[in-house]
């Protein structure tokens, strides 16, 4: 893109999806994007109104099962993410966001229900408890980026068709509940579990969805960002990741 | 080795009523000898540990210790130390009131409370994920609600899940004082049998977009609520209208010593639940003004030359209320931040409060999770933040006159020890 056209981050339904403070990644983006001299600005988008048709980036968040439901009923009634998708704009999806892309979920009956079905991924529910904890994986869906970081807090599985791969591998955490894997990458769309906000804890993540509007972006080190990573790898090394 | 028989275990699990009697003197005793321990050996107040011994000797201490005593349970996210503090305070100007004025509002907490004092009306801070059972334990006469929202997600999980429960167990209430403005809470209450609405208002709104009771969305307009399946914000028997308290048939100024809008929306809670119990409001405000400091919060402590205001604030709405009171000032702030179990592991929720009204103000962040909140921070654009390796190292570095500093739970009881340990030398 122009190095003066001003990249637009669309934040969708903070109203409802944003339980895990997953406005953060929308922040990351605009700091990352500012800290090279590049025009950035969040644009929210609440559940009355209509989602913006062409953006740079489409940010969707966690949330409850009653919200992540009328997420989806707005988001059938507007068809603009999904036309945004189709012609390839870059997307991340986090926890009940990851869910509502995929082709089906669990709902809070126990139900199976339809989503959006972008993402050629099945998510149910884990076989065992709830996943909570702090979550490492190492990137395999995407080249080049260092070990994500993350806290997960979910009762859904993954189950990863052809179209779509793995985000991780799993080093720890539960993730897709496969032992294996955490996440989905499909096209312009990464969908994962984790929060922290997962951007602002994997500066590289933030960049690899930047880059994909950007083209290669100058190196940026944010000392306190890598700071704040190195710790949270430590704390899983030296004390596990559920305490 | 000896067996036990059918017998032997029939009579544990059943005891008679003198058994019954004697395991709990003998539980209170023991449960009472620990708290002691506890406390002279510096470990905290000694409740907790206390109620664990009484529990574990007599597992049926609570509902024993409640039984013919008119117990008002308060839970609620925010605000339910200093509200049980105001209602006891209120409450004792008619009648001998016990409270657990530790924090200490979960089983072994309520237990001790209960085993400590003989008084015939208790007032009881009980944890919110608590609440269905201290109502079952307990029976109690009313119970306060007084909101919802984000909280420990590591243990809570859900919001909605929280007033799922508290919907049920409420029908086994006959009064509930409750927050009008708090959609969560007004379809919990709407299960007991009456209830009495309060105004206590809510600036945090994120929890309370999504309906309760049919899951579609809920709307706010005007300070007032509504969702399409009829649920909406009932008529309030009590409200705040400036500084002011006031009900259908009286009008009370508040002049409360606690600072706040939070506070007074706690004072209306607290000055509607004495009502129910004959208390005018007149006499309760009179006495609730008198209450400055509750659990070591608000409480000016002098640190070389720093007059330091100690504020607690444990999740996304609490730093919202908190931030609303100390955004008009321009003194320095110490932000202190930890994530152990009771502050909840996953400090996501950061990324939810306001902190770019924080910009141009001096700050100092200490805690074990200080680098995630210097990237929060960082993140809004505010630049300068200095960090410490403890809020007294902090208030050094900064110069003399007042200096508010904001803690998380754990943050809380370091920083208070702390300036505690400071006075003493």
């Amino acid at each position: 893109m122009p190095s003066d056209t001003e990249i637009a981050v669309v934040l969708i339904y903070p109203d409802i999806l944003g339980t895990y403070g997953d406005r953060g990644n929308a922040l990351a983006l605009v700091h990352r994007a500012r800290a090279r001299g590049l025009a950035a600005r969040v644009i929210e988008v609440s559940t009355r109104e209509m989602v913006p048709e062409s953006a740079e980036v489409y940010l969707l968040g966690g949330g409850e099962d009653s919200a992540q439901h009328l997420g989806l009923a707005q988001l059938r009634q507007d068809s603009n993410l999904a036309k945004a998708l189709g012609e390839g704009a870059t997307c991340l999806a986090v926890c009940a966001g990851f869910q509502l892309l995929a082709r089906e979920f669990t709902g809070s009956e126990g139900n199976t229900e339809q989503g959006l079905g972008v993402l050629d991924v099945a998510c149910g529910r884990l076989p065992s408890q709830r996943a909570v904890g702090e979550i490492v994986t190492e990137p395999v869906g995407i080249s080049g980026l260092p070990m994500l970081t993350g806290y997960e807090n979910h009762l859904g599985n993954a189950v990863l068709g052809a179209d779509a791969r793995p985000l991780g591998r799993l080093v720890r955490g539960i993730g897709n509940g496969d032992r294996r894997t955490e996440g989905a990458v499909q096209d312009n769309i990464v969908a994962t579990y984790l929060h922290g906000p997962v951007l602002v804890r994997n500066p590289a993540l933030a960049d690899h969805l930047l880059e994909r509007s950007t083209g290669p972006l100058a190196p940026y080190d944010d000392e306190l960002a890598e700071q704040l990573r190195h710790e949270r790898l430590e704390e899983v090394r030296h004390r596990g990741n559920r305490h | 080795m000896t067996l036990a028989t059918t017998d032997d275990l029939e009579s544990d699990a059943h005891p008679g009523p003198l058994h019954r009697q004697t395991r709990l003197l003998l539980a209170r005793a023991a449960g009472r000898a620990v708290s002691t321990l506890s406390r002279r050996l510096g470990l905290g107040a000694g409740g907790t540990i206390g109620g664990r011994v009484l529990l574990k000797v007599a597992p049926t201490a609570v509902s024993a210790l409640a039984r013919d005593r008119d117990v008002v349970l308060v839970s609620g996210t925010n605000g339910k130390t200093t509200t049980s503090a105001l209602l006891a305070t209120a409450l004792r100007s008619s009648m001998p009131t016990d409270t657990n004025t530790d924090g200490a509002n979960t089983p072994a907490g309520l237990a001790h409370t209960l085993s400590m004092g003989n008084a015939s009306t208790v007032v009881l801070e009980t944890d919110e994920g608590w609440l269905p059972w201290a109502v079952e334990q307990t029976r109690p006469g009313t119970v306060v609600l007084l909101n919802l929202s984000r909280d420990q997600l590591h243990r809570h999980h859900e919001v909605g899940r929280l007033a799922a429960i508290w919907r049920e167990a409420m029908t086994q209430v006959d009064l509930v004082v409750a927050n009008a403005d708090d959609p969560d809470v007004v379809w919990a209450a709407l299960a007991s049998r009456r209830q009495l609405w309060v105004s206590a208002g809510q600036h945090w709104v994120q929890d309370d977009n999504v309906c309760p009771r049919c899951g579609q969305q809920c709307l706010h307009a005007h300070g007032s609520w509504s969702c399409s399946c009829g649920l909406r914000r009932p008529e309030p028997d009590w409200w705040i209208e400036g500084a002011e308290l006031v009900s259908g048939t009286s009008r009370v100024p508040l002049g409360l010593s606690l600072p706040g809008d939070f506070n007074q929306a706690n004072a209306a809670m607290a000055a509607a639940a004495a009502w129910s119990r004959g208390v005018h409001p007149q006499d309760a405000v009179r006495h609730m003004r008198r209450v400055s400091t509750v659990a070591g919060r608000y409480a000016i402590r002098e640190y070389h030359g720093r007059s330091t205001r100690l504020l607690l604030a444990k999740n996304p709405a609490g730093w919202l209320e908190t931030i609303n009171m100390v955004a008009p000032h321009r003194g320095p702030l110490v932000l202190a931040f930890n994530s152990d179990g009771v502050d909840g592991r996953d400090p996501s929720w950061l990324y939810d409060v306001p902190f770019q009204r924080l910009s141009g103000r001096r700050i100092i962040v200490v805690g074990r999770r200080a680098t995630d909140l210097l990237v929060r921070l960082e993140m809004d654009g505010l630049a300068g933040v200095g960090r410490a390796r403890s809020v007294a190292a902090a208030l050094v570095s900064l110069p003399t006159g007042p200096v508010d500093v904001i803690a998380n739970y754990t943050a809380f009881q370091d920083a208070r020890r702390e300036l505690s340990r400071a006075e003493r030398h």
